[in-house]
């Protein structure tokens, strides 16, 4: 079936099973490979992408249901080159370790208000698993992002 | 440090605590930090090469069984099919996966040790059909009886005694004999990117060789197992690590088998075949975390004096030798904590059961032993009526003193101060925490919700729990004994036109090889960061630098890069910086075409090992650590937290300290998550909570706040002063978070994971 997506700000058609895992259209007709997979049922946030600006598990998402939505992967983030800004705080603050997580994490981060305090932040990325920092890094990368955000 | 880095330029909290030194000690930016945040790094899944298969396994069941037929359903459709079995395994290849011992076969002949056990192999170019056709062969069995508990075994896999002193006098010395069993249980190591590999037919310009791609730690333990699979030389054989999304000992040994089974359905096919386990297969099949139980009898003096200490300590191998004899021998070494005691006796062993091997894990067996060792601490506390930690301070290790290898503390020992520092950190922690809790109890009591006193230990009315435990532990970094001898590690830098590039073995898997690597080497070379370039570790073109695992690859490879830069420099002549280096670089490429210093392993003069009595130097250097768990009980549901956690660890020299602190912080959390929440459940030997949705790993909401801090007593050996620091810090929060429920409670658990319904039973 063909679908009309908008991922990125680009307009793509796709043919695919209007079931298949927006992930995999993700990863295999947009060979847009920076969503991960970690568990492939919602427990792990690896594959964390913005659906009209909402946090969303792309393995649990029929790629049917995101028509006519905008999404945003990690590969939307940085424009001409130029890091966008929570990249830059995951860089400062070594919030990125292995890297696995990373692409799922800032995306969830991206969806959490503004004026988050530090027990919001944790909330807002309990769906995102990361074995290698401990999280202490990447809330002080969160944070430093935000803070800039208030600004 | 460079003023700033042309690959991502983000070091902005370079501290000055490093004095001269211009690049170690500062948090340059990481040297593959862009791909990793823009998502452009590529990981094996990320990888289609064309004409590509799929590959997947055909498992076993049954815990034990002979194979009697594996049968394919003649009515399904097996166009495209690709099958291997162990008669694919042909001379000179043998069917035995090359580690310690050569017991493991890469796939089962006609009888099946463990569940989940490889028996075949299929690819096929669509996933759909593999997994459809996957479903439609059966194997049948003629079950026998399979040994799943190794308490009850009686097969040993590995056997190793430690001796020293005279423990039957300090026995008969003794005021006091104090006795106590521990248990912990397994732990997966739960890297975020599952087990994964592409293999090719042929290899450079050798078309019966094999290249494999994968995430993997150690690419030349791939090299070795793949040469005894196929029966190829060196020279046919080519592994590439891919972007590895965490390890953690979970991609040392297991990756050599995937790779050989890859290999096999590549060669068949001759085409790329790709096999990347979803989680579930991940968790069935792939090493865990050694189970343990460890008995501790200890001879006291009145006063706390430690004489003798009586060590009897099992793993769980399951059903293969794997790196078992290793591990156990690391448990052994650390068994006693970071004490001294006159006389020892260690006594471990690894025992045979019908499950799927374990492995290596981050702490590779002292985690499990020390946990032991500082749970029995607190018990001898209690029963001589001696507080923790003045007891603790009477026995432990001071600069002189001899472990129970008789190996003599030259230097770098820092017990007392991590001990030290780790009271002073948690009582500033502990009062700013009473302040908030204060206001909160201030607020709450307005709105009527607190509802009883939190004092230590004592409940009322619902109210949790409350208690703090401790632990102390060492860590020795590097292969142990005369490892890194046999080992012969190797590791260079080959100069190019804008300045240098590594040539090392050693792999990035996010604990940041690469970033401490051009450190340490543009320190060395003194020439800026941004200079150093590392070449990819594909075995076409890197030496072997040994596997990287056993925090040995700043301490030791590190050394060999320095060494490596300390000889091209002498080569270069002199130079005042980054520009005149280039310029004199250019000069003597031109005159020889290529530029490369390779350097080897050396032993350091002092350090000596006898492999057979097992006495002497098991370790250049010990990082050493202290832990405080402040945890809270929920009275009703029984569910334990961690409120806060302090960990202070000596490392000798933090050569990037963000990077530090962030393996300081992760190998906390991953212990924290071995003592409260992650509970490998088998069921007639299988992991039967293989899913990420009950295997519980510790998410943000679970994890207390860490308050980190870093000591740097130098190690002379080491790149400037630095030491292991990947391992260490998982050693001490199980026995600190099991002491703290102790403080809670007043009850012995003695066991980990400390599960609600463990807690409930030991207080019920």
């Amino acid at each position: 079936m063909k679908l009309k997506l908008h991922v990125n700000g680009a307009k793509h058609t796709v043919e695919v099973a209007p079931m298949k895992r927006l992930l995999d259209t993700l990863r295999e007709d947009l060979a847009l490979t920076g969503t991960k997979e970690g568990c492939g049922e919602g427990e792990c946030g690896a594959c964390t992408v913005l659906i009209d600006g909402a946090a969303v598990n792309a393995c649990l998402v029929p790629t049917c249901q995101v028509e006519g939505a905008e999404v945003r992967t990690v590969e939307g983030l940085a424009s001409d080159g130029r890091l966008h800004r929570l990249q830059r705080a995951f860089l400062d603050n070594g919030a990125a370790q292995c890297g696995i997580c990373t692409p799922g994490m800032m995306m969830a981060a991206l969806a959490l208000p503004k004026k988050s305090s530090l027990e919001q932040i944790r909330a807002g990325l309990a769906g995102n698993l990361c074995r290698c920092t401990g999280y202490m890094k990447i809330y002080d990368a969160v944070a430093q992002f935000l803070a800039g955000e208030k600004r | 440090m460079p003023k700033k880095s042309g690959r991502d330029g983000g070091a902005r909290r370079a501290k000055s605590r490093s004095g001269e030194l211009r690049t170690v000690g500062h948090n340059v930016a990481r040297a593959e930090g862009v791909e990793k945040v823009t998502g452009a790094a590529r990981y094996i899944d990320d990888l289609v090469f064309d004409d590509m298969l799929y590959g997947a396994t055909l498992r076993s069941t049954v815990p034990a069984g002979r194979i009697v037929a594996v049968e394919k359903d003649p009515q399904f459709d097996w166009t495209g099919f690709v099958f291997v079995d162990h008669r694919d395994i042909t001379a000179p290849g043998r069917n035995a996966v090359a580690m310690i011992t050569e017991d493991q076969p890469f796939l089962a002949v006609d009888r099946v040790r463990h569940q989940a056990e490889p028996i075949w192999l299929v690819a096929h170019a669509d996933r759909a059909r593999l997994a459809a056709g996957l479903a439609r062969i059966t194997v049948r069995y003629e079950k026998e009886k399979a040994q799943l508990d190794f308490e009850t075994a009686t097969e040993v896999l590995k056997e190793i005694a430690i001796k020293r002193g005279d423990l039957d006098a300090a026995f008969a010395r003794a005021d006091v004999v104090v006795e106590g069993t521990y248990r912990t249980g397994a732990q997966e190591q739960l890297y975020i990117e599952t087990n994964g590999v592409i293999a090719q037919p042929g290899a450079g310009d050798h078309a019966d060789g094999i290249t494999v791609h994968g995430s993997m730690q150690c690419p030349y333990y791939v090299v070795r197992a793949l040469r005894v699979l196929l029966g190829l030389p060196e020279a046919k054989v080519r592994v590439v690590q891919t972007t590895t999304g965490g390890g953690f000992g979970g991609k040392e040994e297991y990756p050599s088998v995937l790779a050989g089974h890859a290999a096999l359905l590549a060669r068949k096919a001759g085409k790329p075949v790709k096999m990347v386990y979803e989680r579930h297969e991940d968790l069935i099949a792939t090493t865990k975390r050694h189970p343990s139980i460890i008995t501790h009898r200890t001879a006291m003096k009145k006063d706390g004096t430690i004489l003798g200490i009586d060590i009897d300590l099992r793993l769980d191998g399951g059903a293969y030798v794997t790196l078992s004899p290793v591990v156990l021998s690391r448990a052994a070494i650390h068994a006693t904590g970071p004490y001294r005691a006159d006389a020892v006796r260690i006594r471990g062993r690894v025992m045979m059961t019908h499950t799927p091997p374990n492995g290596a894990f981050r702490g590779f067996g002292a985690p499990q032993s020390q946990f032991a060792a500082e749970v029995h601490m607190d018990r001898i506390a209690a029963e001589l009526g001696i507080e923790p930690i003045a007891l603790r301070r009477k026995n432990l290790f001071n600069t002189g003193d001899v472990t129970a290898t008789g190996q003599k503390l030259h230097d770098s020992v820092a017990a007392h101060e991590v001990l030290d520092r780790a009271l002073a950190r948690h009582a500033i922690a502990t009062k700013a925490a009473a302040k908030a809790r204060g206001k909160t109890a201030a607020k709450g009591a307005v709105k009527g919700a607190v509802k009883g006193a939190t004092k230590n230990g004592a409940a009322a009315n619902g109210a949790p729990l409350r208690g703090t435990g401790l632990a102390l532990f060492f860590h020795g970094s590097g292969f142990t004994g005369g490892g890194e001898v046999k080992l012969a590690s190797k590791a260079g830098i080959a100069l190019t036109k804008d300045g240098v590039q590594l040539l090392v073995g050693s792999t990035e898997i996010g604990q940041g090889t690469r970033t401490m690597h051009a450190q340490i080497v543009a320190e060395s070379l003194g020439i800026p960061y941004d200079m150093i370039d590392t070449a990819d570790p594909d075995t076409a073109r890197v030496p072997d630098s040994g596997p990287t695992v056993a925090s040995r690859t700043c301490m030791v490879v590190g050394r060999i890069l320095q060494r490596a830069a300390e000889k091209l420099r002498a080569q270069l002549g002199d130079y005042d910086d980054g520009k005149s280096f280039k310029k004199r670089a250019r000069k003597l490429l031109e005159a020889r075409g290529t530029v490369e210093v390779i350097e080897e392993y050396e032993r350091p003069g002092d350090i000596v090992w006898n492999d057979t009595t097992y006495e002497g130097d098991a370790y250049g250097a010990y990082a050493w650590g202290a832990n405080i768990a402040d945890i809270e009980i929920d009275p009703i549901s029984y569910q334990a937290r961690c409120t806060h956690f302090t960990a202070v660890i000596d490392i000798g020299k933090a050569i990037h300290p963000i990077l530090a602190e962030g393996q300081i912080e992760g190998g906390t959390l991953q212990g924290i998550g071995w003592a409260l929440y992650e509970d490998v459940v088998m069921r007639d030997g299988k992991m039967h909570n293989a899913s990420l949705t009950n295997y519980i790993i510790p998410t943000t909401l679970d994890t207390p706040p860490i308050t980190v801090e870093i000591v740097e007593h130098p190690y002379k050996n080491g790149p400037f002063g630095a030491k292991g620091v990947g391992e260490c810090p998982i050693d001490g929060p199980a026995a600190a978070i099991v002491n703290a429920i102790r403080a809670a409670t007043g009850k012995r658990l003695d066991a980990v994971p400390a599960t609600p319904e463990r807690i409930m039973k030991a207080l019920v």
